[in-house]
């Protein structure tokens, strides 16, 4: 039978994915503009015999994620730009105590406390500087409601499976933006959870820390946790091409929702016989650096497009290894770009290729 | 079946990210790909609002754009906003009950309704939102009348009395007069 289709908010249809996912433990402190999540939330923990609780600061939220994921269970919080960047050092601690936990960052402008609106201005805060120290989580990012359904039951599952933190980015627009959804009917997968701190009685101590002060034991420790992330750079890398079968000669990189507003802008770039593509990461960290480099070859050049002043452009950059120009245009502030823009700086960019 | 962007705008109040969830949800129910966002921000306390519908057969791309094929207006700052963005050949449904210009434009579909009246003659001029959107569906029939009626009827279920049955006929009203202005 067809699932049904439902009409939902980015924000709420992301809450209600994580309590399907088995999610049962919510802790937050609000921010705009993802407060939906936590009201919606505090709505339904309830009825599924879950608990949410709002914190006194997201340095709080951040270390009931914590206590909670120590015990074994599914635990997420959602937190944006300025309230996320208070969650690095309990972010850390879980990474070093390798804990499975969900964090959803819905990004809005900034730096300081900038404004709420949509924004990708901290790609390079979630894939490189959340939390101090070696290490590495998993980075999701959705570009349609659907979508950011169907990752977080991933984000839980990955989350489990690496005991790593994983993390999902979206901004203002997908948590703003309604479309219709289809939940996935999968029950939620199980995962060994031996090594959780559930009571001493009768059984092993279990200890959860990250405090190493031997450094050979600490090096030891990083060492094990990078075969982890080494084992998830391996395994983990998303992307999708759009219009891409033709090997286009301009490639656009985006992701998110400046993704889908380039999709829109390719279609009027195709029909005036522009041949350009989409490379959309779906996985920010681990960046999907091998299906980048098999395009490499096949592009004459490429254009990041972000709602920030470059950032993602790094990680281009890394994998074309100057063999090709890869140029950039963004808006920054939380002013999104437009289809006309896109499609006017490929026109000119075009343009300078020549014949 | 063709796309459509439509904006819908107005007070903060007048219900336009209501109706705006309405044939998003009756477009949905048609079996099409729909995208519905509301402008957000401090802008919105009191002020104006508005809301982006986009219906399409393909799977949609960015959910906000600056030309729409439709607008339905329902205050004068809506209208002087909204006139321009509307594409050649398009649709302006226009509130007469609280705008007292005409669209300047020759290039558009104009259709006015005085929506506050005959929204309060069906029992509640709360309902004027309503009226504006079965003008709308008149014209377009961008999706079926049924399926409206359907999404009216969900949006309006377990409230007081008849508020479901007094929105239904006030579709209906602004859906006639659509449906003349067409022929």
């Amino acid at each position: 039978m067809a699932q049904e289709r439902l009409l939902m908010k980015g924000t709420e249809a992301i809450a209600e994915a994580a309590i399907r996912a088995g999610c049962n433990f919510f802790f937050g402190y609000p921010i705009t503009p993802q407060n939906e999540i936590p009201e919606y939330m505090s709505r339904r923990m309830p009825q599924v015999g879950g608990l949410y609780l709002q914190a006194e600061s997201e340095v709080s939220a951040i270390n009931m994620l914590y206590g909670a994921g120590g015990s074994g269970v599914r635990v997420m919080t959602s937190s944006s730009s300025p309230g996320v960047a208070l969650m690095s050092e309990g972010f850390s601690y879980i990474i070093g105590s390798e804990l499975p936990v969900v964090v959803v960052n819905i990004m809005r402008g900034g730096p300081g406390l900038g404004d709420i609106a949509p924004s990708q201005g901290d790609y390079a805060q979630m894939t490189k500087g959340f939390g101090h120290g070696d290490k590495h989580a998993i980075v999701l990012a959705p570009s349609t409601v659907q979508e950011a359904v169907d990752m977080m039951a991933l984000a839980f599952d990955l989350a489990d499976e690496y005991r790593n933190p994983v993390v999902l980015i979206g901004d203002g627009l997908i948590g703003q933006m309604m479309e219709p959804v289809v939940f996935p009917a999968t029950a939620p997968k199980q995962f060994d959870k031996s090594w959780a701190a559930t009571g001493h009685k009768g059984k092993d101590r279990k200890i959860i820390h990250s405090l190493y002060l031997e450094p050979e034991e600490l090096e030891r420790h990083v060492l094990k946790l990078f075969r982890k992330f080494d084992a998830m750079e391996a395994k983990e890398q998303r992307h999708e091409m759009f219009m891409a079968d033709d090997d286009p000669p301009i490639m656009i990189c985006a992701y998110g929702t400046t993704a889908r507003i380039a999709k829109t802008a390719m279609r009027e770039l195709r029909k005036k016989g522009i041949k350009v593509g989409l490379f959309r990461p779906i996985t920010a960290w681990p960046f999907p650096n091998v299906a980048l480099e098999a395009i490499v070859d096949k592009t004459r050049s490429f254009l990041c497009i972000e709602m920030n002043m470059g950032q993602m452009i790094d990680d281009v950059r890394m994998v074309v290894r100057g063999r090709r120009p890869v140029s950039f245009y963004g808006r920054t502030g939380g002013v999104v770009p437009t289809v006309e823009e896109i499609v006017k700086k490929v026109i000119e960019h075009n343009a300078t290729l020549g014949a | 079946m063709a796309s459509e962007e439509i904006v819908m705008a107005g007070f903060g109040g007048q219900g336009l990210l209501a109706i705006g969830k309405i044939l998003a949800k009756a477009a949905m129910e048609d079996g099409r790909e729909v995208t519905w966002m509301p402008s957000y921000g401090p802008e919105m306390r009191g002020g104006t609002c508005n809301c982006i519908v986009i219906i399409d057969d393909e799977p949609i791309g960015s959910p906000v754009v600056q030309k729409v094929r439709s607008a339905i207006v329902m205050n004068k700052q809506s209208i002087d906003k909204f006139e321009p963005t509307v594409l050649p050949n398009g649709l302006i449904v226009v509130n007469t009950s609280l705008i007292d210009r005409k669209v300047q434009r020759a290039d558009l579909k104009s259709v006015y309704v005085p929506a506050t009246e005959i929204a309060e003659k069906e029992g509640t001029s709360k309902a004027a939102n309503i009226v504006m959107l079965g003008a709308y569906v008149g014209v377009t029939k961008i999706v079926k009348p049924e399926t409206v009626e359907h999404a009216i009827e969900a949006t309006f279920a377990g409230k007081r009395g008849s508020v479901g049955e007094v929105n239904l006929r006030a579709f209906r009203k602004g859906f006639d007069i659509g449906q003349q202005s067409a022929s």
